[in-house]
């Protein structure tokens, strides 16, 4: 009822392969996007752009970023947070060293140089897989830590350790307000999505896909193991690179080497898991979902009038993740997207039953 | 720092001495992860939040001091029991609420859930009892052994010493258990090939309960041990991430390489702070065993003692 598709030929190839085949798919999206683009910085307050909104286009990206290498490619990775802490470094070195670096350019470089530290870690995956490339990249997240703490030269020798982030400007207007941080960040996330979303199309995405599904099968049919993998580990880097550089210029403006530590690497596992294996659009539910849902715990418990203390509300907090983690392996293994896409499958057939 | 090394032979043979000893205390929490590995092909990333659970439980009860001060001797164990019984309980559940229902899922996929079973055990620990840090005397004295230290030179912890005993005839113990018992027979069987073990007539669901019982068993031991090392408080569960790279090294489904990765993960790791270290501005030992598993990952996937896995198209 809500979907009527009557009518709606495709009549070339191109259009066949469409992003959004449907047209009210379509529909939806764009309006979503400028809904979230021009008319969420109006009306939103500056509390939900800088406090929910923003680690959550942030965390998304890096979402995004394993999400590639997890969900589509198969290989699993902790080093989500030590990705992320070497593209804010790299973005931040690169700041420092060329002020009149355009900031777009900077973060594609961060990214770039975070692709390479990741292909670098990428490679015992042609040996090893499972919770063995876990092993190696938990490795890899402890290594970049104790590299960025121990080497001055990462940190322009600062005596904390922490880093500030100048204040950037995009073609000339300057990125100061909540609202023109957040416009700046959607912007950069739509780009993003729209890229991922196409290469997980392409013969790309198919390779990753099948080397997911089963590995030796797919070299039979002639897919490389190892570029395909490091690929990957390089995309995905990349997106885990830009996403570290965003946290640093954009969200908070200042972090020190312990801001990226393994809790975020998990969080952003959890999100992969939660939104859904293997799903652009998934990676933005789980994102949602693990940041607005501690705000909702709080929330609920501050009705109770704060009789709860907070170290039990932290501590439930956990319990809670850990429970709905293996509740979405049992149930719904493809997370928060598949229940998305059964709810448009349904609403096609409304009121009818077939 | 190496001259130190060739000049002061007494010193390195400390170093590498006391690095075995704390590698057999990573040991302890591998052999955990080991056992299930081998008994059910799942890998338990919650191994560390257990040994967390166990020793707050442990302490905790023995705080309570349920019949008066004083209780002694008989106290600590009847606290060891109703702990023993909790960790057995617990396993059991876990092994009927989350491993069950994900039978025959790949093996990614349960290691997922396990690393979500970590954090609810976390939360589920701390709620419970607390999570301020409690201090725990195992009336073992962490003193330097004065008669071998005076005859030899070398001083070592006789703390470190019984922990090394205990692991010992944990190690032993699961060794008999796993070749002489019928039980045991069954668990490797079960860890072989589920189908084929069940169609002998092994019952699965009650081997894997006995398995994740058996976990709690281990984890218990290493959280009093750990617990009495450094105090329990929440950065036990980092000795999970600790004993990652000792499984790799001795291989993921073997007892002998879990104890035989601990004592070179603990000996590398200690040998490497004190000579390589300072070249690089220390504190090398958080990513040095992981460098190393690397290393043997690339050259030997297996691990020392692991089962060799051959994969046909």
């Amino acid at each position: 009822m809500f979907y009527r598709e009557a009518g709606q030929f495709k009549s070339s190839y191109a259009a066949d392969q469409a992003i959004f085949p449907i047209k009210q798919d379509l529909w939806f999206i764009v309006g979503l996007l400028i809904v979230a683009v021009v008319v969420v910085p109006l009306v939103a307050s500056e509390y939900i752009l800088h406090s929910v909104l923003m680690p959550f286009l942030i965390l998304s990206v890096a979402a995004m970023g394993l999400n590639i290498l997890l969900g589509y490619c198969g290989q699993i990775s902790l080093g989500t947070a030590g990705f992320m802490a070497v593209g804010a470094f790299a973005a931040y070195k690169l700041a420092t060293a060329f002020p009149e670096l355009p900031i777009l350019l900077n973060f594609i470089l961060a990214g770039g140089i975070t692709a390479m530290v990741g292909v670098v870690f990428g490679l015992p995956s042609l040996r090893i897989k499972g919770f063995y490339l876990a092993v190696t990249t938990l490795g890899a997240h402890f290594f970049i830590e104790w590299v960025i703490t121990h080497f001055g030269w990462f940190t322009n020798y600062s005596t904390s350790g922490v880093i500030s982030a100048p204040p950037i400007d995009v073609f000339g207007i300057p990125i100061e307000s909540a609202e023109s941080r957040y416009v700046f960040t959607i912007l950069i996330v739509i780009a993003l999505a729209f890229l991922m979303k196409n290469m997980v199309r392409g013969s790309m995405g198919r390779a990753w896909m099948a080397v997911r599904d089963m590995d030796v099968a797919a070299e039979v049919i002639g897919i490389r193991l190892l570029p395909t993998k490091l690929l990957a580990f390089g995309v995905s880097s990349f997106y885990c690179g830009i996403s570290g550089a965003l946290y640093v210029f954009v969200y908070l403006g200042t972090v020190e080497p312990q801001g990226f530590e393994i809790a975020r690497a998990f969080q952003v596992l959890f999100m992969v898991i939660i939104g859904g294996l293997g799903s652009v659009m998934g990676s933005f539910f789980g994102a949602a979902f693990i940041i607005m849902f501690p705000i909702v715990i709080t929330n609920t418990a501050f009705l109770f009038g704060g009789v709860i203390r907070a170290e039990v509300l932290s501590n439930l907090e956990l319990m809670i993740f850990g429970a709905l983690i293996i509740f979405f392996l049992i149930v719904e293994p493809a997370g928060l997207a598949r229940l998305w896409s059964i709810g448009k499958e349904k609403m096609r057939l409304w009121p009818f039953p077939h | 720092m190496l001259e130190v090394a060739i000049s002061d032979p007494i010193f390195t043979i400390e170093v590498l001495v006391s690095g075995l000893l704390s590698g057999i205390m990573y040991s302890l929490v591998a052999l955990g992860f080991a056992l299930i590995f081998k008994a059910s092909g799942v890998f338990n990333f919650a191994q560390g939040a257990f040994v967390l659970f166990a020793a707050l439980t442990f302490v905790s009860f023995l705080e309570m001091a349920l019949f008066g001060e004083g209780g002694g001797v008989w106290y600590f164990a009847v606290c060891f029991v109703i702990t023993l019984a909790v960790m057995i309980g617990y396993g059991i559940a876990v092994e009927r609420i989350v491993l069950r229902p994900l039978v025959n899922q790949p093996m990614i996929i349960l290691f997922m859930a396990t690393i979500g079973l970590n954090f609810f055990t976390e939360g589920f620990a701390q709620m419970l009892w607390g999570a301020e840090v409690h201090a725990l005397d195992l009336g073992i004295p962490d003193v330097p052994w004065q008669e071998f230290g005076e005859a030899t030179g070398i001083y070592l912890s006789v703390f470190e010493l019984v922990t090394a005993g205990i692991a010992g005839v944990l190690v032993l113990g699961l060794a008999l258990f796993f070749s002489k018992t019928r039980t045991g027979r069954a668990l490797r069987a079960v860890s072989d090939d589920h189908q084929a073990a069940m169609s002998v007539g092994i019952p699965l669901q009650h081997i894997w309960a006995v398995t994740w019982a058996a976990a709690g068993i281990i984890a218990l031991i290493a959280g009093m041990l750990w617990g009495a090392k450094l105090g329990v408080q929440f950065s036990l569960t980092l000795l999970a991430l600790k004993a990652l790279p000792v499984l790799i090294i001795g291989g993921v489904d073997s007892i002998t390489g879990a104890i035989v990765g601990g004592l070179i993960v603990g000996a590398s790791e200690k040998l490497a702070e004190v000579f390589i270290g300072p070249y690089f501005g220390g504190a090398i030992e958080n990513w040095f065993p992981y460098a190393l598993a690397t290393v043997f990952l690339l050259f030997r996937p297996q691990g020392l003692f692991g089962e060799k896995i051959i994969e046909r198209v």
